[in-house]
């Protein structure tokens, strides 16, 4: 057991790798996901033909397919990316992918009713979105969001492969050093799942925000302007 | 609820035509299913009328025609002088853009079935958010005049709560109050009622009794309470198929009916009842 | 010119002998994955506490793992514990636990969506409950559910590459191998994204159609 603690440190370091590189592409599968998820319910023919290629291309290989193109393939034709921009780059235009879909599932799903309440206040195109649409899309996107966020989590396991040393490496290299491969494996797969269930806690929290912010579930204290003390 | 007040708060621009609202041969098909076939019909400047028939002859179709929500697929339909649905290019008129129908719209509001407020937002911020953003008012300014507004509908204790915690009259009450805000010309009553417990109903049309009493807003209702229609309206119409069967001020169309299509629909009405 | 189409041409059977592989992967991990993953969703309903609370612990770590972490202790590490499984064997076993975790919830939604009346009926009957389950209850869950096990399916197809790290010379591995020889990556990783499309493509278009059948 003692064992443990002399890899510990290069575990933790290897966690803390794979946490950095699951924000930085769930950043980028955010942004990605909401231009081609809006792209997707836009009037613009050409944007809608751009996402759903987007969208297909992305959803239809493989994640490992694509992390290989971009880090051995691209170079070819003058595109470099250092190791860890390729693993980012490539995992957050996949799960971008995944999320496009849902972003443009909840725009769909918001009544038509919303929308005509909109047109009878005269509301433009951008604010009908941003005041009502979106407000209200958001609170269903992110049950959905959640599930990604973890299988984004375990598809960073996949830059081990290109070497970055992230948390799968880390096993990867104390397997090869001879280590207690059964122990330092047992370890691993503990810390993949407290992370996926600390990112798990953190969305339910969010979700909980977010299902106030519309008026459902549990609703903070009202403040009652009627019982409001006269301004001195 | 305070009539004088509410001319006070509603402030209605006068008109700048002699029609309000006018139809001109409007066409609307769903498919092969026509739901209006050319019609023709006008509306005073603070003219109240109520739209009765059978259901699908095209009554909430005209209010949202009107509304811009759906579009008409032949026909012009012209709002207090200004063409809704189409712009003058050269010598042609050409289908209006959104920014001309925009312009045109800022004159109609709507009140739905269902009530549509949305469950995003707290009451006041329901009944101010267009103001701030489609009239350009500024947040304390729209603020103020939706808590009055509000005030009036009978709703001042409730400016903090979402929709989803207010019953159905009292939802439709800040729907009200959300498109007096707009200070429109033209209102555009759905059903107001229809989706209503018995017991909320009275609440509603009282508020809707005392907006006729006290401004000059030019309304057209589609309902089923024939004595809301009678108390209100300066005019019915009948519809059956898309057409105008007839029209007569209530105490006429209702007691002494002409057609044997309105006799029919009246009796079928009033035994529900 | 950036792209070398007799290359292209030389490189296609050893590629297509790769997707061979990947298809057989997908197939076994498949069968796997569908039968494992209706034990599990019956063992979550069992009677015996011990047993639900084992099996749900059991389906939440093997879901928020990594596959490929997955499949290094089913190579690398059972080994050291006297198993020692093929490249193959072990790649097929990781996917098929692994999708098993989510085809079991797939199963789950389907028996729970089978009306309460349908329990009531077979209780009247007095039917034994070996037999409600397998007269009544699958037969009416499991349609429901084809669309939803399909797209798991697909999805396995896609992460066939991953057994690439465990030896399986599947498609990428062949293209990987091709161009560790010849220093060009672009035409047979890019062939193999194609191919993925072109199996992919029609096999999620065949999914939605089932799903509009089945009402969804």
């Amino acid at each position: 057991m003692s064992e443990i603690l002399d890899y510990l440190p290069l575990l933790l370091e290897g966690a803390w790798l794979t946490l950095q590189i699951t924000a930085g592409a769930a950043v980028l599968g955010l942004v990605c996901a909401f231009a081609s998820g809006l792209a997707a319910v836009s009037g613009s023919r050409t944007a809608r033909a751009v996402s759903m290629v987007y969208v297909e291309f992305f959803r239809g290989t493989s994640a490992l397919v694509q992390l290989f193109w971009l880090f051995f393939a691209l170079p070819l034709v003058g595109i470099r990316f250092e190791p860890i921009a390729a693993g980012i780059v490539a995992l957050g235009l996949n799960i971008g992918s995944y999320g496009s879909e849902v972003v443009r599932g909840a725009i769909k799903a918001i009544p038509k009713t919303q929308y005509e309440a909109t047109v009878a206040l005269n509301m433009s195109a951008y604010r009908r979105m941003r005041s009502v649409i979106l407000p209200q899309a958001v609170v269903s996107m992110l049950p959905p969001f959640g599930n990604l966020l973890i299988e984004l989590l375990k598809g960073t396991s996949l830059v081990s492969i290109i070497s970055i040393s992230d948390l799968t490496f880390s096993a990867q290299i104390l397997r090869s050093g001879g280590s207690d491969t059964l122990t330092v494996f047992l370890v691993v797969l503990v810390m993949y799942f407290l992370m996926a269930y600390a990112l798990t806690l953190g969305m339910r929290a969010l979700e909980r925000r977010g299902a106030a912010s519309i008026g459902r579930g549990k609703i903070p204290i009202q403040r009652d302007v009627a019982k409001l003390p006269e301004p001195v | 609820m305070d009539t004088d007040k509410l001319a006070d708060v509603v402030h209605v621009e006068p008109p700048a035509a002699r029609e309000m609202v006018r139809f001109d041969k409007v066409v609307k098909r769903y498919g092969d299913n026509v739901v209006l076939r050319e019609l023709d019909f006008h509306v005073k400047p603070g003219e109240r009328i109520t739209l009765i028939g059978p259901s699908g002859s095209g009554k909430t179709t005209i209010l949202r025609l009107l509304m811009t929500i759906e579009k008409a697929d032949e026909g012009k339909i012209h709002v207090d002088g200004d063409c809704l649905t189409h712009t003058r290019r050269g010598d042609h008129d050409v289908p209006a853009d959104e920014k001309h129908i925009r312009q045109v719209r800022k004159k109609i509001g709507m009140i739905f079935q269902q009530f549509n407020l949305f469950p995003n937002m707290k009451v006041l911020r329901n009944v101010s958010e267009a103001p701030v953003h489609c009239l350009g008012l500024s947040r304390g300014e729209a603020e103020a005049r939706a808590i009055e507004l509000l005030e009036l509908v009978g709703l001042g204790t409730k400016v903090d709560a979402y929709p989803s915690q207010l019953s159905g009259g009292q939802q439709q009450r800040v729907a009200i109050a959300r498109a007096l805000a707009m200070q429109p010309k033209v209102l555009c009553l759905d059903e107001v009622t229809s989706a209503l417990d018995p017991e909320l109903v009275a609440e509603v049309l009282n508020v809707l009794r005392n907006v006729a009493a006290s401004t000059d807003i030019t309304m057209l209702c589609v309902t089923h309470e024939m004595k809301f229609a009678r108390d209100v309206s300066d005019r019915v119409l009948m519809f059956d198929k898309g057409q105008i069967v007839e029209e007569a001020p209530p105490d006429k169309l209702f007691t002494q009916p002409e057609h044997q299509r309105t006799r029919t629909f009246l009796r079928a009405v009033l035994e529900e009842h | 010119m950036i792209w070398d189409w007799a290359y292209t041409w030389d490189i296609l059977p050893e590629l297509l002998r790769g997707l061979v592989v990947t298809v057989q992967a997908t197939l076994v991990g498949s069968v796997v994955a569908l039968v494992l993953g209706l034990v599990l969703a019956l063992l979550r309903r069992s009677r015996l506490a011990v047993i639900r609370i084992v099996t749900g612990g059991f389906v939440e770590f093997v879901r928020s793992t990594p596959l490929l972490v997955q499949l290094y202790f089913l190579f690398f590490v059972l080994p050291s514990l006297g198993i020692t499984l093929s490249g193959f064997q072990a790649g097929v076993i990781g996917l098929g636990v692994h999708y098993a975790t989510y085809t079991s919830e797939v199963y789950r939604a389907g028996i729970e969506g089978v009306p309460r009346g349908q329990w009531e009926a077979a209780t009247a009957l007095n039917l034994p409950s070996s037999r409600v389950w397998r007269s009544v209850i699958l037969p009416q869950a499991i349609p429901r559910v084809l669309p939803a096990l399909g797209n798991y399916v697909i999805a396995m197809f896609k992460e066939t590459p991953l057994l690439s790290a465990i030896t399986v010379l599947e498609m990428l591995a062949a293209a990987k191998g091709i161009g560790n020889q010849t220093f060009r990556y672009l035409e047979p990783l890019t062939l193999v994204g194609l191919l993925f499309l072109l199996v992919s493509l029609p096999a999620s278009f065949t999914v939605r159609r089932l799903e509009r059948r089945f009402g969804h």
